[in-house]
């Protein structure tokens, strides 16, 4: 309905206003790593690295971190914890991206800095990982709060899965003996496995669309350093930077076409994760 | 067979219980102490001429950012009326017609998919509809913007309340001879009201702190907003633009706006789930 | 909680005089259990000697209690907050009851089957060896001996060992069954609790199921919880009649069954109520 056209347009004001792009450098684009407004030399790959870096470095974080919280909230805590507790790790999924992105830059990036960057640096600086000057914004910052943003709702639908399984088939396992970790690990994950990959998926496309945390703290520079110290750039946050800049016909369509770019990889994203979603709650129905 | 130390077993046992709980502090921590900083820095900006003062000038002492909160109310609200029902129209196609029929899985998935599109790419694509032919920044894309994402979100909880009124409800207004559209409209909204009234709540509370759309449509300005098809002030793109700003004040009055900016969000999420807790019951 | 004392120590002194007569010491050993949910009280005083090697079936209408009590030899009730139990429950010279015990050891020595067969989200294979790695460290070569050891006795080795790497829930419900039978076998635990154990699979599958029993109670202590009486005239040595959370009558299965002391069995036995 009107929906569908919505997408196709999208679709369409995208190519067309990335045209000049397209044709300049064609398939490049993707894998050049320079951008030069200067020399008008645009490609795609640091932002592109920067968004699945980040967004690697997030679930990373936010997925074990997730079923540990569902673990607590569904098995360890009482009702008049897991209640409030909850609750409270669900309002963080309302905090709009630019308080996250506030606090981002002025609380939580000098204290990245000051404390835990040096503290790696000291210890693990022999990786090249935690290499260069800590100043506190940067790829592991970002990857941090895009970790903080998806946690939320990686952690509810893990809660539901959670929940989801029949209490005879953990009291079938705690029966034998296991402990409440073993029953989880062991019988409650591979059971509700399914689940747990389609809560990923939805991790997933959200840290691979927001925008304005990242941009407060990933440092808006255009290179592709193997230091997770290091700034960096997300298509997201390059548009967001650059768009006021842009008044050359080339340069607009150069972000046109990076918006494109994630239009499209979100697009996949949501196709498999809707697909996926469809096949468990078939799977479902048939228990 | 050799039995394995169940010492070790329970020692990982307590291991993982005492982690989970810890990942759960952390969570928690974390939101006390982003609530905590913003409304810490924010609290000293807000005075009465943050509400009723024009920005000053960079470097100029003082000024406020009450063009700001009137137009982020003004494009929310236009958002809101213009995304509101035509959600619900969908919604309602949806849950009455468009339960088993192609037509209505595609129209689903569609709306699926376009609540996955990042704001900023919807923003971008509003820029080229809509402000490229037009020739300058608008009020009015910025609350076509944020209605483009509130349409799907209403669209899907009107369904889901819907879906959820008894069939037998809709049988007996049937079956007492009321016409198929005032039984939707005058029974069954009645019964999906309040659970309606939360989403499209929560719908607004996601929109009004939305940036990056309001970034490529509406901009913003350091003037009243007394025409929306012109760039519109808003609170979200000046708290990006002082933020990075190097000046201190500036820097000050963007944590102003942020109080404010959650405040309202928080507010209007919680009432929302306050009052869906309390339908439950 | 109005208890009628001289109805309770008659009944325990019947009991007392029946193990005496029967012989051999009983395997568990139940003296005044009592158990709430939360400020409910469900059981009431329960006394009641399981004898080794035998079956013991344990009938009464719903709601009586009957899985309540059962639930109470493996500890499971506390899995939820609110259950609690006091008395005292005698196994292998230990107080099941007491705090202090191991329940690892413990549900190792006493497994269950419950009335829905809860086969876990993995092959066949690993369902019934779930719970020897789960205790032990064995060589590949063993664990497919126990295995098959504990499928044969399950009398499922011939349906299954063509695929033992089907998974476990896409067997049939009462291959199902006894596919928990067969995870519970492996382990070689020492009693068997089964909570209506048929009432979910079909009959054909039932009297196969109550082939096995026959057959188990040789090696194991086999409690069997069920709402069928004519499953219990079956397949038990020892029946008790729960009603209303207490143990109204215990004694020889035959006995219970054609000449039952208390009006209450007799009036459920002969279909009066229940």
């Amino acid at each position: 309905m009107v929906a569908f056209l919505i997408i196709i347009g999208i679709f369409w004001e995208l190519v067309s206003n990335s045209w000049l792009s397209i044709k300049e450098f064609g398939f490049t684009y993707l894998y050049n790593r320079n951008w030069n407004p200067v020399t008008e030399d645009y490609g795609a790959l640091s932002s592109i690295y920067g968004t699945l870096m980040s967004t690697v470095i997030a679930l990373v974080i936010a997925i074990p971190m997730s079923l540990l919280v569902a673990l607590f909230l569904v098995e360890l805590a009482p009702p008049y914890i897991s209640k409030p507790v909850g609750y409270a790790i669900e309002l963080l999924a309302a905090i709009p991206s630019i308080i996250f992105g506030m606090w981002g830059l002025f609380v939580f990036a000098p204290f990245m800095a000051d404390k835990i960057q040096v503290f790696l640096g000291n210890y693990l600086g022999f990786l090249p990982l935690f290499q260069g000057p800590p100043m506190g914004i940067g790829m592991l910052t970002a990857g941090i709060i895009l970790a903080l943003m998806i946690l939320p709702f990686i952690s509810s639908v893990m809660r539901d899965v959670f929940q989801m399984v029949p209490a005879v088939v953990k009291e079938a396992g705690s029966g034998m003996g296991a402990t409440t970790w073993e029953v989880t690990s062991q019988i409650i994950v591979p059971f509700g496995v399914r689940g747990l990959v389609g809560a990923t998926f939805l991790g997933l496309g959200r840290a691979l669309g927001e925008t304005m945390a990242v941009t407060f703290v990933i440092g808006n520079d255009h290179t592709i350093s193997s230091s997770l110290f290091a700034p960096a750039n997300s298509i997201a946050s390059t548009l967001a930077n650059e768009f006021a800049e842009a008044a050359e016909p080339l340069y607009m369509h150069a972000l046109v076409e990076l918006g494109l770019i994630l239009f499209i990889i979100t697009l996949l994203i949501q196709i498999a994760a809707q697909i996926w979603l469809k096949r468990i709650s078939r799977h479902l129905e048939g228990i | 067979m050799e039995l394995k130390p169940v010492r070790i077993r329970i020692a990982r046992d307590l291991a993982m219980k005492v982690l989970a709980t810890i990942s759960s502090l952390i969570g928690i921590f974390f939101l006390g102490w982003i609530l905590l900083e913003v409304a810490a820095r924010g609290l000293s900006a807000l005075s009465l001429s943050f509400f009723t003062h024009l920005p000053a000038p960079p470097g100029m002492e003082g000024g406020g950012l009450a063009n700001a909160i009137i137009g982020t109310l003004l494009m929310t609200v236009l958002a809101t009326v213009a995304g509101v029902p035509v959600g619900i129209m969908g919604g309602v196609y949806l849950a009455e017609y468009g339960q088993t029929t192609l037509l209505g899985k595609s129209v689903r998935f569609t709306l699926n998919v376009i609540m996955g599109v990042p704001s900023i790419i919807i923003g971008l694509f509003v820029y080229t509809l809509i402000v490229l032919p037009v020739g300058h920044f608008t009020g009015y894309a910025g609350a076509f913007s944020l209605a483009v994402i509130m349409i799907p979100i209403i669209a899907r909880v009107t369904e889901d309340m819907l879906n959820m009124v008894p069939s037998s409800l809709r049988e007996s207004a049937l079956a007492v001879g009321a016409p198929h559209w005032k039984m939707i409209v005058q029974i069954v909204f009645r019964a999906a009201k309040s659970g309606l009234m939360t989403g499209i709540l929560l719908a607004v509370a996601r929109v009004s702190g939305e940036t990056a759309p309001l970034l490529f449509t509406a901009l913003n300005s350091p003037y009243w907003p007394t025409s929306i098809g012109q760039p519109t002030a808003n609170l979200t793109v000046t708290i990006y633009n002082y933020a990075m700003s190097p000046y201190q004040d500036w820097q000050s009055i963007a944590w102003g706006a942020s109080l404010l900016i959650m405040t309202s969000v928080l507010v209007m999420t919680v009432i929302a789930r306050f009052v869906s807790r309390e339908r439950v019951q | 909680m109005i208890k009628t004392m001289d109805m309770d120590s008659d009944i325990m002194n019947d009991q007392v005089r029946q193990t005496e007569q029967t012989g051999p010491r009983p395997k568990i050993t139940v003296r005044n259990l009592n158990f709430h949910y939360g400020n409910l009280q469900a059981l009431y005083d329960n006394n009641i000697d399981i004898a080794d090697r035998k079956v013991t079936a344990i009938i009464g209408p719903s709601g009586c209690g009957k899985s309540t009590h059962i639930r109470v030899y493996n500890r499971i009730y506390e899995l939820y907050r609110k259950q609690h139990a006091t008395g005292q429950i005698m196994f292998d010279g230990e107080n099941i009851l007491d705090p202090a015990v191991d329940l690892i050891k413990l549900r190792q020595k006493i497994g269950m089957i419950f009335q829905k067969p809860t086969p876990f989200p993995m092959s066949v294979f690993d369902n019934v060896a779930y719970g020897i790695r789960l205790h032990y460290r064995v060589s590949r070569h063993e664990l497919m001996d126990r295995v098959e050891q504990a499928l044969v006795q399950a009398a499922l080795w011939k349906e299954v060992k063509d695929n033992l790497q089907k998974p476990g829930t896409a067997l049939s419900g009462g291959q199902q069954q006894r596919l928990c039978l067969a995870r519970a076998i492996a382990v070689e635990p020492e009693v068997l609790l089964m909570d209506e154990p048929t009432s979910a699979i079909d009959p054909v599958a039932t009297a196969k199921i109550e082939e096995l029993v026959e057959q188990l109670k040789m090696d194991y202590t086999i409690v069997v919880v069920t709402h069928n009486m004519q499953q219990a005239a079956r397949i038990s040595e020892f029946t008790a009649f729960f009603y209303e959370g207490k143990i109204v009558e215990f004694g020889e299965t035959t006995q219970i069954f054609t000449n039952p002391r208390e009006k209450q069995t007799e009036d459920y036995i002969t279909g009066r109520f229940g």
